[in-house]
């Protein structure tokens, strides 16, 4: 009685088009041979399994990402730590004045602004959307961004319409003595 | 002797594919996650940072997870 090959083997892997030198199924292949396979469907398969893989690295490059931020937050928090300058004297500014300085020396230009008897803000002068000066509108409590009709709010550096998105870097400051001292720079003024 | 059955590769197709739509949808996700917490962040609004970080640490949880499954069906 002739016997078929089949017959003779038992059933073949169906992952088997190409048969392996020592003719063993491919789930008692060595891994290197699993993973670098001959016929076009396993081919497909792999390489379907590694661009998950892939995928699933850069999910983890967007995890570090996001504690990057995290991070930052946690040790960013407090303002920078600059001594202290004198920039005007109160006497200097009539109530609704404003005069431009720059703090820390070599730093962006910022705009000191007089809000009352005894109230001054600063800010920094560049618009948070393309970096224009900002001009001081003190008797509607804004500060205005001509360039792109941006608008700032005067007490706390907030956007309040027109493209800019981002608050204006607050001076921090002190007066005493009948001068303004700048004291810090608070990055994200709130 | 018994033998295990398994699922040749052909049949673990669907499975990879649909492990892919998975893992590619959660990293939309991701993607959305982190360019909306930098945005907030950048304008000053720190609440969303850390609960951001931890929701997204979950995402990667997930895909690892799926991942893992998918080596062991190999």
């Amino acid at each position: 009685m002739i016997q078929s090959q089949r017959e003779v083997d038992g059933p073949r892997d169906l992952d088997h088009a190409t048969v392996p030198p020592d003719g063993r199924p491919l789930a008692d292949q060595p891994k290197w041979r699993r993973d670098f396979p001959i016929d076009w469907a396993q081919d497909e398969y792999v390489s379907r399994r590694e661009l998950v893989k892939f995928i699933v690295l850069t999910s983890a490059a967007l995890t570090v990402g996001q504690f990057w931020i995290a991070f930052k937050n946690t040790f960013n928090r407090q303002p920078a730590r600059l001594a202290g300058e004198r920039i005007a004297s109160v006497d200097e500014l009539s109530v609704g004045g404003a005069k431009t300085f720059t703090y820390p020396e070599g730093s962006t230009p910022r705009l000191l602004v007089r809000i009352g008897t005894t109230a001054f803000v600063a800010y920094d002068q560049q618009c948070t959307h393309l970096l224009c000066p900002v001009v001081p509108a003190v008797e509607l409590g804004r500060l205005h961004c001509p360039c792109h009709n941006g608008w700032f709010d005067l007490h706390t550096g907030r956007p309040l319409a027109g493209p800019p998105q981002r608050p204006l870097p607050k001076v921090l400051l002190e007066v005493r003595d009948g001068m303004v001292y700048a004291t810090g720079v608070e990055e994200s003024a709130t | 002797m018994t033998r295990r059955l398994r699922m040749v590769r052909a049949q673990r197709m669907p499975i990879v594919n649909a492990m892919l739509a998975f893992v590619v949808l959660i990293v939309i996700l991701q993607l959305w996650l982190l360019t909306a917490t930098m945005n907030a962040y950048l304008g000053g609004d720190t609440t969303t940072v850390v609960p951001a970080a931890f929701g997204s640490l979950a995402c990667l949880g997930l895909n690892a997870g799926l991942l893992w499954y998918l080596f062991r069906l190999d």
